[in-house]
């Protein structure tokens, strides 16, 4: 197969991008442990309020410098204990499931962006840089009320 | 002209494409209205009914019956007249597609199918919604079954020979189609129909939303096809050039059965039940299909170089003022490819792994596939229907029909920069896709969106009445080129069906050997989903009941 010599300069040029885009996104998930939101846990998702950790939702404080927050998301709200307030500059650990439909869980101005899948346990680790109160909304459609499906977290100093 | 029982086939698929895109521009242009708080439906419709409406009848109803369309011209062109059997069968596949399409379409007027096109479990649609899907794939598989078997009786008369470039390019396309589907013909199958009929209580979500992935995205490639099928074929003619490259096409086309399917997960890169390591695997695949996109852009810039050249232009870039632009069918698919470059940068922006976490599920997806599917894809079809129609009909295609086309081309470029640049800033900055109006209670963040001297809430409905008027221009166009204008009698009034010349001397046989590269796609889909798919189905939870949540 003939190919012209300028089609090979082409193709080199965009193969060698493509490696080096993957390389970035490889080095960057897997050495600099930047990866997006996932988890293999599975939940029965007719129990999830039996179940531990969301038989206790809410922020708790793992060690001195993790928290975890465990939050229910169904349609069309989100049960995250009493408020939902994590420090700043801490890991903090999202923990989510949904006793319904897929939903997301998504904080506005970060990476957090989270599928809310039922009988899947949805993880996903960040710290907040600034304080601040941040919107928190579910971008998966999941019915009538998915554009009231809303809720504020406060990221203290 | 072709025989006059496959031009009546491909004006019948050419009918009902139009039909679903006049119902499905109406639905876009109530949306962008409803999303800036300007417009209140009645009590018995909804946002969500609207937006599924709109993007099965546009994304699925109008796609698929104009590929087929075109599809059934160029190969009685190329391959010659149909036979009884290959008519016949065309026709059932027809009627199960229109069967399918008018149930689907139905359940979704009436409410009972508010789900969207990816229909994700466990909502829960009337199980009727499913059957519909289910009768429109078949049918559209019998129609693919009927192509192949008018390619094979070819290939039998004319042994040893590779066939023409459309016929190729046509049976790759139904291959790619036919190996997609298995996908979404599994889960609706043997998952969502038994559940929403009630046959069983629970549903495997996370294996539902897989299947339906392994579906969704080499669906967007049998959109694409068609239409880089028309880059290929089509406008090297119409530039008065041969194609470029007759092998070089070939493998572009093979490549993409390969590449265009192990790659479902970077839909699904940021859900739970898919380790990171498959998820990554996948996305090493998404970025292979980047190849063979690279070498049409690389065929296609040839070709333009050369026409140019033909027509005297001069220097490092003389040619491209040299090119047709005066003729509307080169214009038209030209600006599609322009609006392919972004659409294709974007692409890769989004298959990048982590980067997905910025944009996933925010308008900037919208943005993204109005500029990959809602114009290369939909401009490069309106670009082939003012000729095919004319073509098909016998009817003339007047000077006053080619200025109104410029203006409608002229109308959806702007209207579409308009719209797609706001959503591709407003989803950058957090607003979500899918959603109706809502100010979440006036949060600040949701408020500093809607801010920008590009993304504020007039815009995107600027953009979309815009498209919406051009889209009835073209409804305009496609009419009287069916019904209304008067008749070619002329031999120079005819217009003619442009198809270049394509030199395949030294274009290797194994191009053509069906078996080797339907043997690697499998080898690869089993690679790359084997493992993951019986770990969902191993391990999977306790199933979900249904809900109807609208």
């Amino acid at each position: 197969m003939h190919l012209h010599k300028y089609e090979k300069i082409w193709l080199t040029f965009g193969i060698v991008c493509l490696v080096a885009f993957l390389s970035i996104v490889g080095v960057n998930a897997f050495a600099q442990d930047h990866t997006p939101a996932g988890g293999m846990h599975t939940i029965d998702p007719e129990k999830v309020r039996e179940t531990a950790p969301f038989n206790e939702p809410g922020v708790k404080q793992l060690d001195d410098d993790t928290y975890q927050a465990t939050i229910i998301a169904s349609a069309f709200a989100y049960d995250g204990g009493q408020t939902l307030q994590v420090p700043a500059g801490k890991e903090i650990i999202f923990k989510l499931t949904s006793t319904d439909v897929v939903h997301s869980f998504t904080i506005d101005n970060t990476n957090v962006n989270m599928m809310v899948v039922p009988g899947q346990v949805t993880t996903k680790s960040y710290t907040f840089k600034e304080p601040g109160k941040y919107l928190i909304i579910c971008n998966e459609y999941c019915g009538t009320g998915h554009h009231y499906m809303y809720t504020e977290i406060e990221v203290t100093e | 002209m072709l025989a006059a029982a496959d031009r009546k086939l491909a004006l019948w698929n050419i009918g009902v494409a139009y039909t679903a895109f006049l119902i499905g521009t109406l639905a876009g242009l109530l949306q962008v209205f409803i999303r800036n708080d300007r417009l209140e439906l009645p009590a018995w419709l909804d946002y969500y009914q609207i937006l599924t409406a709109h993007g099965v009848l546009l994304a699925l109803i109008f796609t698929t019956f104009f590929i087929f369309a075109f599809f059934i011209s160029g190969m009685s062109k190329s391959l010659g007249t149909f036979g009884p059997k290959v008519l016949l069968w065309n026709w059932i596949g027809f009627v199960v597609m229109l069967t399918g399409t008018v149930l689907a379409t139905v359940m979704i007027v009436i409410g009972e199918a508010s789900v969207l096109y990816t229909f994700y479990a466990p909502l829960m649609a009337s199980p009727w919604y499913y059957v519909g899907l289910a009768l429109f794939v078949v049918g559209s598989w019998i129609m693919g079954f009927a192509l192949v078997g008018h390619y094979m009786k070819w290939k039998k008369a004319n042994r040893g020979e590779l066939s023409p470039l459309f016929a190729f390019m046509t049976v790759t396309t139904i291959v790619l189609w036919v190996i997609a589907c298995l996908g979404v013909v599994a889960t609706v199958l043997f998952q969502y129909i038994p559940w929403a009929f009630g046959w069983v209580d629970t549903i495997n979500v996370e294996l539902s939303r897989t299947l339906f992935w392994y579906f969704g995205h080499p669906l967007v490639y049998f959109w694409l096809l068609p239409a880089y099928m028309a880059w290929y074929t089509v406008v090297p003619k119409i530039l008065g050039v041969p194609v470029f490259s007759d092998s070089l096409a070939r493998l572009a086309f093979v490549l993409f059965i390969l590449f265009s399917i192990p790659v479902g997960f970077h839909h699904q890169l940021m859900e739970p039940g898919i380790s990171d390591f498959w998820k990554f695997l996948q996305v090493v695949l998404t970025f292979m299909v980047i190849i063979p996109s690279l070498m049409t852009a690389f065929s296609m810039f040839a070709n333009f170089e050369r026409a140019g050249r033909k027509n005297g232009g001069k220097g490092l870039f003389g040619w491209f003022t040299k090119l047709p632009w005066k003729d509307l069918r080169f214009t038209s698919i030209f600006i599609a490819m322009a609006f392919f470059i972004p659409g294709g940068a974007g692409g890769i922006i989004n298959a990048s792994f982590q980067l997905n976490e910025i944009v996933h599920n925010t308008l900037w997806i919208v943005g993204h596939f109005h500029i990959t599917v809602g114009t290369p894809v939909a401009m490069t079809f309106m670009g082939l229907t003012y000729w095919l129609i004319p073509y098909l009909t016998g009817r003339k295609f007047s000077n006053t029909m080619k200025k109104l086309g410029f203006i409608q081309i002229g109308l959806w470029s702007v209207g579409m920069l308009l719209m797609s640049t706001a959503q591709h800033i407003l989803g950058l900055l957090g607003a979500p896709r899918r959603t109706a109006y809502s100010g979440y209670n006036g949060h600040e963040s949701a408020l500093e969106w809607f801010d920008g001297i590009l993304t504020n809430h007039v815009t995107m409905a600027v953009g979309g009445s815009i498209l919406f008027l051009s889209a009835m221009l073209l409804l305009y166009i496609v009419i009287m080129s069916a019904f209304v204008s008067p008749k070619a009698v002329e031999p120079d009034e005819f217009v003619e069906f442009p198809l270049a010349e394509s030199d395949k001397r030294a274009t290797p046989k194994f191009l053509e050997n069906w078996w080797l590269w339907i043997g690697m796609a499998f080898l690869l889909i089993i690679i790359a989903y084997a493992i993951p798919i019986a770990q969902m189905i191993q391990h999977a939870p306790p199933g979900s009941r249904g809900f109807i949540t609208w």
